[in-house]
């Protein structure tokens, strides 16, 4: 029994792929078509190959559990791609860019003058409770006013088809390259699908890193020291902080590598002495980074690096402090944010958002927990948070009881019914909820948004929680030409 | 380059050689029983001395029978000589850098260690082991074929192939030490048998055709150890193992004091003849051999690899 897309059913459904049941969308037919006349056997044998290919190439998440330690898990990989027309991707692109270039603006207006706050846009009380801000940051200069150079926004598209922002990831947001690997891992196994597909590359990414934090270099020199930083093997991301350093040809350190010196300049411990580094991609937290400034109990930051980068001698991306903008409150506001310093309207919105911190809203919330997503304003990997409609009255009982302790840390949402892929179950395919993580870095001078980006797909049927660490796996995303302007 | 990183590299390479040997070492021994009368059997104990570990195997086992030796020595999670443990370090070492090694030598390295967890029980079994170990050492050879090929040639490299070499030193050393005491004491009645027990010691360090080519003469006890332990062209002969780690200190700077403690070591391999005639003599020798190997280690580790910060 083949793919037949007349049985797939996508009613109520926005799916990514399909149409109507039977009939795909414009920029995916060629793909459909391919899809429908694969036999089982080869979709069995391509499915082996992507799994071979994963597991030969060590792609890997580590999970961490209490009864196991930490567990080195192949990454689930879907093999039907995502597809995307080209003209609604330039716009979504444009949209991004907007709303980087409004939340550095945002950041930077937090360290120094907060205008925002003077100019009654955005509530004092947030900031003072936030927990993502950082006062040592106060009044520093990052080259060109950057702090989030590295930004992975998370989008949804609802079934009315229209694309949200979800939430911005300014701290270190990971899954790039994963969504490198995906492409090669699909080029292996698909070969003759791509030679008659326009599919736009997406393996430029690595190269518009190096450039971007070669340019943050405070030593103009020819070829500055960048490294990447990571909390080591043990991370959930060492795969994906290995694999950018590979890829950029930067060292990859950990703290113990690096020590900052009287002179206030950063250096590694080479086989030859000390060297100085100039650019540091970090993918540690703030609190971990540097144990005189922040969190003393770390040890896996550097003592005094916080000094050096206020002092000029060394680059962070992300600047420490960025993450305030990264903040599931602070997300409410980003549309105002982007009227307030850009003066235009937001070419993607925002899910609609209820703040608990706010006495009208924070009701409306109680009295409907059992419809809404209740989410916590600081936690990543879809941890902590609450789905109405599918707990239990106890549940959302205990939810109710802790957003009266801590409205501040609160917002809710409606249950988006995200829209659906094609994903192979058995070799049958059933539509399975999806998001979409592309990736905006950002220079004084430019901005750039990779092609598409990782898409993410809730394995479980049903389940809307796309996170790897809980059950989520991936698609390869491809932006097709549709020759639509 | 990082002094973690060159660390790593250095251990890599020494757990990499280290499941090779382990798996050629039980190859041999496989073949060598079939070929001894059953009265002779030496068994697997000597097996268990070579990768000196009798202490932690008699903790956990009482006997020395096939199935229970093989299990420790190929899948024993925790004695550092075991195939899976050597290759888990490896890939462990080799998962901390790999932005530094190329990624067809990660790819090998992983799947060689899949291959060896999962297929482990066959090791066990008379019928699956031949397969079994063949794949590790070809996977061992193919990560060196890999990293000769495709790795940079810079300061890293030396310090891969120092790790392949002083592991490789060892291993000899080990091999000369527990056969050779073995062979002498308890069979010298069966003289037939000896050319056999010699010729598996050659064979265990894959030196049995190179010692017929360069010697060529029938296999005797002196000219085997002579082979093993000076000969300058075999490459798992120790002077040989030393010579390279040599070339590679060269290389790099501040390199005297290593060079300093290399150089006795290789005065004193080289003296061998007088200690290979003698039994006792003999085991003295290579426990000063063992020393000087495990010094040149802790200076190559001061050296470069625990720079104290100015």
């Amino acid at each position: 029994m083949t793919i037949r897309w007349g049985s797939y059913k996508v009613k109520g459904l926005y799916d990514e792929l399909i149409r109507v049941a039977g009939k795909p969308r414009p920029a995916a037919e060629g793909l459909c078509a391919y899809l429908r006349s694969l036999s089982d056997r080869e979709i069995e044998e391509y499915k082996n190959a992507a799994d071979m290919a994963i597991q030969v190439m060590g792609i890997t998440f580590t999970v961490y559990s209490e009864q196991e330690g930490s567990i080195d898990r192949a990454w689930p990989f879907d093999i039907i791609p995502r597809v995307i027309p080209m003209s609604e991707w330039t716009q979504i692109e444009q949209g991004l860019k907007q709303r980087v270039h409004a939340l550095n603006l945002f950041i930077d207006d937090l360290y120094h003058d907060q205008n925002i706050i003077r100019d009654g846009v955005f509530p004092a009380s947030l900031l003072k409770n936030s927990v993502n801000f950082r006062k040592q940051c106060i009044g520093v200069d990052p080259p060109g006013g950057i702090w989030a150079h590295i930004c992975g926004s998370d989008l949804v598209r609802d079934k009315d088809g229209v694309m949200y922002v979800l939430e911005d990831n300014l701290r270190v947001p990971s899954g790039v390259s994963y969504m490198l690997e995906n492409r090669l891992v699909m080029k292996r196994v698909f070969t003759d699908l791509f030679e008659d597909q326009s599919i736009m590359p997406v393996d430029d990414y690595p190269s518009q890193l190096y450039d971007m934090l070669a340019a943050m270099s405070p030593r103009k020199i020819e070829q500055p020291e960048i490294v990447v930083m990571t909390p080591g093997i043990y991370n959930s991301a060492y795969f994906e902080h290995s694999y950018l350093a590979q890829q950029m040809g930067a060292e990859l350190v950990e703290g113990r590598d690096l020590v900052v010196d009287t002179d206030d300049c950063v250096y590694m411990r080479t086989v030859d002495g000390l060297s100085r580094v100039d650019v540091i991609y970090r993918r540690i937290d703030d609190m971990f980074l540097d144990p005189e400034a922040f969190n003393p109990e770390s040890t896996l930051g550097v003592p005094g690096l916080l000094r050096a980068w206020k002092a000029g001698n060394v680059a962070l991306a992300n600047a420490p402090g960025a993450g305030v903008a990264d903040d599931k409150v602070v997300y409410s506001y980003v549309p105002d944010i982007i009227r307030y310093y850009l003066d235009e309207e937001p070419q993607i919105g925002n899910v609609p958002t209820w703040r608990c911190i706010n006495k009208d809203e924070r009701d409306y919330v109680l009295e409907h927990i059992a419809e809404l997503v209740v989410k916590p304003a600081n936690e990543s990997g879809g941890y902590g948070m609450l789905i109405g409609p599918q707990a239990t009255r106890k549940e959302c009982q205990q939810f109710r009881n802790l957003i009266k302790r801590d409205p501040r840390n609160y917002i809710a949402q409606p249950l988006l019914t995200l829209s659906t892929a094609p994903t192979l179950v058995g070799n049958r395919v059933e539509p399975r909820h999806l998001d979409l993580r592309p990736f905006i870095l950002s220079s004084p001078d430019n901005i750039s948004v990779t092609t598409g980006g990782l898409t993410r797909v809730a394995l479980r049927k049903g389940s809307t929680v796309v996170n790897s660490s809980q059950g989520g796996g991936s698609k390869d995303t491809w932006i097709v030409d549709d020759g639509v302007k | 380059m990082l002094s973690r990183v060159a660390e790593n590299l250095y251990w890599m390479a020494r757990y990499i050689e280290r499941a090779e040997n382990t798996a050629r070492l039980i190859m041999v021994n496989t073949n060598l029983l079939l070929d001894l009368p059953k009265s002779t059997q030496l068994g697997w104990e000597p097996i268990i001395d070579i990768l000196g570990s009798r202490e932690q195997y008699l903790e956990q086992n009482s006997d020395y029978d096939e199935r229970t030796v093989l299990k420790f020595i190929i899948a024993s999670p925790d004695c550092p000589t075991s195939i899976l443990y050597s290759l888990r370090q490896a890939r462990e070492n080799a998962r901390t850098i790999r932005d530094i090694i190329p990624r067809e030598a990660w790819e090998r390295i992983n799947d060689t260690y899949q291959i060896a967890r999962t297929m482990a029980p066959s090791g066990y079994s008379k019928k699956g082991r031949y397969a079994y170990l063949q794949n590790i050492i070809l996977g061992a050879q193919t990560m060196t074929g890999l990293f000769a090929g495709t790795l940079l040639h810079d300061m890293g490299y030396d310090f891969l192939k120092m790790g392949r070499n002083l592991e490789r030193a060892d291993m000899t050393t080990r091999i000369i030490d527990v056969r050779s005491a073995d062979l002498i004491t308890k069979h010298e009645s069966l003289p037939p048998f000896e050319t056999i027990q010699w010729v598996s010691v050659l064979k265990s360090l894959t030196g049995y055709q190179m010692y017929r080519r360069s010697v060529q003469e029938r296999v005797t006890r002196t000219d085997v150890l002579k082979f093993l332990l000076k000969n300058k062209q075999f490459p798992r002969s120790f002077y040989h193992a030393l010579l390279e780690v040599k070339y590679c200190l060269r290389r790099l700077s501040r390199h005297e004091e290593a060079i300093g403690v290399l150089t006795e070591v290789g005065k004193k391999v080289l003296r061998a003849d007088q200690a290979i005639l003698k039994q006792d003599e003999l085991h003295q020798f290579i426990d000063e051999l063992q020393l000087g190997l495990g010094e040149l280690h802790n200076v190559i580790y001061s050296t470069w690899f625990r720079l104290p910060v100015r």
